[in-house]
């Protein structure tokens, strides 16, 4: 069974005359697996990351997602996460006033008491957490401030691989994890990826991205190009490479031919 | 007889009541004082409507009611004084049933020299010079109504004066308890007086509470408190002041407090309303002296039908005086606020640095917030900044919070419990901080051991 099934997915924003976003993805992941999704902006890669974890600004109008075999369109965004799906965020927000101690600790509980495992308390969490500050090679300081204030762009964007890696999900949906880094940032955060990818081979990864850079350090297995709301073209790491090289308008007119 | 007088009998009656039940203590400038204060309430009535600094809040419930003064020797349970009291905590802790001093259920332990806190009938004997020199002085019977009203029915109330110097490192607390009585609604005026000479500096907390119910119980009999209170800071005097209202949801609740700075002075006032069906709170601040410092904090947690009016004024009569203001509403059910922050610069008060902030979290769709700045600004060289923000809970933040498990109710509330928290976390007096975050952490059915303490920087710097 696949981990992750989506079966001619569309998708619209849920306003009065929202756009339609989606419009017929389909796409599989095995566990341990690693698929890259490319596409320009606007072509609905970043919409698939969100309307997968739950966001109730889109409104699902046809297709399914089955994540280990259960509809995951029944389930509220926290049902999901508690089943093993973790969204790390393009723009993660800043929460003023909720220490991040705080609140992994209390959604770390919220997934074990989900799973019916026993929750953590003050110094077991602690634990936890050292353990994956030391495996990340991140610092303390940050656990006791508020949710991503006052961080940088690199900053937050660890902060989301840290967070993968407390929760740890059985799918980590990596929304152009690489935009607003720098080089260096990046390959922190790529070995971050890399780390957590090495120490469960039954995590499988999405990993949205704009530009292949990012997958010159976090290898995928497959590679699948976005266009317009759908995935048209799918292919191994060489496929990143060539979109690199040639941009995405070969891929259109190809596929335009196919029709 | 005015037509207000005659249109609203209660007037009548409660300036009998006042009449009645206060006391000159054989002094006749206070005599003087209370008639005078009487035959202006008498004679101006209640604010209506029309009424520039009264628009948003509708006096009717008190208007219409008629009140019977709150007795004086109404039984009020120790345990219940233990609930609110700061015992051991408190320096020294007054506590006053109905507006009258309840000698029995207070308690002062040894005072340091140059302290006195007493009761203001037995300082109008012992103190009677300082007194006169200030009472009534600072808060005005012709500006507000509710004043003169309390002014006219001068009798009891507390009494603070620090010599120079003097150094209290516990709080004060002064604690106001009202009996309601079944069926009969009752009205008191708590008056307090705090005189801090050059230098001193202490903490201040008022507390004021029903006594049989409280903030989240059921409605109980109505009950009016109209409480004033006057501060005098000399030069280089350090006032921390806390106003705690945690009164029924039945009560009515009306206060003043006049603050009048001298050279500086700095003083921090942290003002929280959780209780009453109806309150109105006008906080007004003079900096009297150059380099004064003042510091306005302000909650505002309701819900249900329950209206809060908070009116503040920060008058820069100096130059190089900084003043800085945070108010927070959490508002649910259909609740409704109000809060006018007035800044007033004076043409010689340059320098003047004054940061405002007003910020709202509604928690329903029928809960509504009204939220003015007014800046009244006749000095050139001066830095005034104002915002205010009313909003429901951040999506992008529930979001985010719900993609790592939290439920959504959870996120909510945490979110609400760290909105409100921005301003707790401010406060230094152990015991009034509790209070707080354990009203919070019930309403929102946090767990009581995950309590969120201080996270570093914030929207706000604290102070």
């Amino acid at each position: 069974m696949a981990l992750l099934e989506i079966k001619n997915l569309h998708a619209r924003v849920a306003a009065p005359g929202g756009k339609d976003i989606l419009k017929g993805v389909n796409l599989s992941l095995n566990k341990g697996e690693v698929h890259a999704i490319m596409g320009k902006n606007g072509s609905g890669k970043s919409t698939l990351c969100q309307v997968i974890a739950g966001r109730d600004a889109y409104e699902v109008t046809a297709g399914q997602i089955l994540f280990e075999g259960k509809d995951v369109l029944d389930m509220s965004a926290e049902e999901r996460a508690r089943e093993g799906v973790f969204l790390a965020f393009q723009y993660p927000v800043e929460i003023p006033g909720v220490s991040t101690s705080y609140f992994l600790r209390a959604a770390v509980n919220a997934i074990k008491k989900h799973r019916g495992e026993k929750e953590l308390d003050a110094a077991q969490f602690l634990r936890l957490v050292k353990e994956k500050q030391s495996m990340l090679g991140i610092e303390q300081s940050f656990m006791n401030r508020a949710v991503n204030e006052g961080f940088s762009g690199g900053e937050k964007k660890r902060n989301e691989v840290f967070q993968m890696a407390v929760v740890n999900p059985r799918l980590g949906l990596l929304d152009e994890t690489d935009s607003g880094l720098d080089i260096d940032a990046l390959k922190t955060v790529a070995a971050g990826i890399n780390t957590l990818h090495s120490q469960d081979a039954e995590r499988a990864m999405l990993v949205v991205t704009h530009y292949q850079r990012l997958l010159n350090y976090v290898v995928p297995d497959f590679v699948h190009v976005m266009i317009d709301g759908r995935i048209v073209k799918s292919g191994g790491k060489e496929l990143a490479l060539e979109l690199e090289d040639r941009g995405y308008d070969w891929v259109e007119d190809e596929v335009g031919q196919g029709v | 007889m005015s037509q207000i007088a005659e249109r609203y009998s209660n007037v009548n009656d409660l300036a009998r009541t006042a009449r009645d039940g206060a006391n000159g203590h054989g002094r006749p400038w206070l005599d003087d004082l209370r008639q005078r204060a009487l035959a202006r309430f008498t004679d101006v009535g209640f604010p209506n409507a029309r009424d520039e600094e009264w628009r948003f809040t509708n006096l009717a419930p008190i208007a219409k009611t008629t009140f019977k003064p709150g007795l004086a020797d109404a039984a009020v349970s120790p345990e219940r004084v233990a609930r609110f009291g700061f015992r051991a905590e408190a320096a020294v802790e007054l506590v006053f049933v109905n507006g009258h001093y309840a000698a029995a259920l207070s308690h002062l332990n040894e005072l340091p020299r140059g302290l006195k806190v007493l009761s203001l009938a037995a300082a109008v004997e012992t103190d009677a010079n300082r007194v006169q020199a200030h009472l009534g002085r600072y808060a005005s019977i012709q500006q507000n109504p509710f004043v003169a009203l309390n002014t006219g029915s001068l009798g009891d109330g507390a009494y603070v004066h620090m010599a120079r110097g003097t150094v209290l490192e516990r709080p004060i607390h002064l604690l106001f308890v009202s009996t309601a009585q079944a069926g009969v609604p009752t009205v008191t005026h708590p008056r307090v007086l705090i005189v801090a000479e050059d230098g001193a500096r202490a903490t201040i907390v008022e507390s004021y509470v029903g006594a049989g119910d409280d903030a989240g119980g059921g409605a109980g009999a109505a009950y009016f408190t109209n409480a004033v209170t006057e501060v005098v800071a000399g030069p280089d005097a350090v006032i921390d002041h806390y106003r705690l209202q945690q009164e029924g949801l039945g009560a009515y609740h009306v206060s003043t407090l006049h603050v009048n700075l001298d050279r500086s002075a700095d003083f921090i006032s942290h003002a929280a309303t959780l209780g009453g069906a109806l309150t109105r709170n006008d906080l007004n601040v003079w900096l009297n002296g150059e380099y004064a410092h003042a510091t306005l904090n302000g909650l505002v947690i309701i819900g249900g039908t329950q209206h809060v009016d908070n009116h503040t004024l920060l008058r820069h009569e100096k130059a190089n005086c900084p003043s800085h203001e945070l108010y927070k509403h959490v508002l649910d059910g259909r609740a409704s606020g109000v809060f006018k922050g007035k800044i007033f610069v004076q043409k010689d008060a340059q320098k003047t640095d004054s940061k405002q902030g007003s910020k709202s979290l509604l928690l329903s769709d029928d809960a509504t917030m009204n939220s003015q700045p007014a800046l009244e600004i006749y000095a050139d060289d001066v830095k005034c900044t104002h915002g205010s923000t009313i909003g429901p809970v951040d999506d992008d933040m529930v979001f985010y919070l719900r993609t790592r498990g939290v439920g959504l109710d959870a996120a909510r509330h945490l979110l609400t419990y760290a909105f409100a928290a921005d301003v707790t976390r401010r406060i230094r007096v152990e015991p009034v901080r509790r209070r707080l975050e354990d009203f919070m952490a019930a309403q929102h059915g946090l767990p009581q051991d995950l309590r969120i303490t201080d996270v570093g920087a914030h929207d706000e710097k604290a102070r």
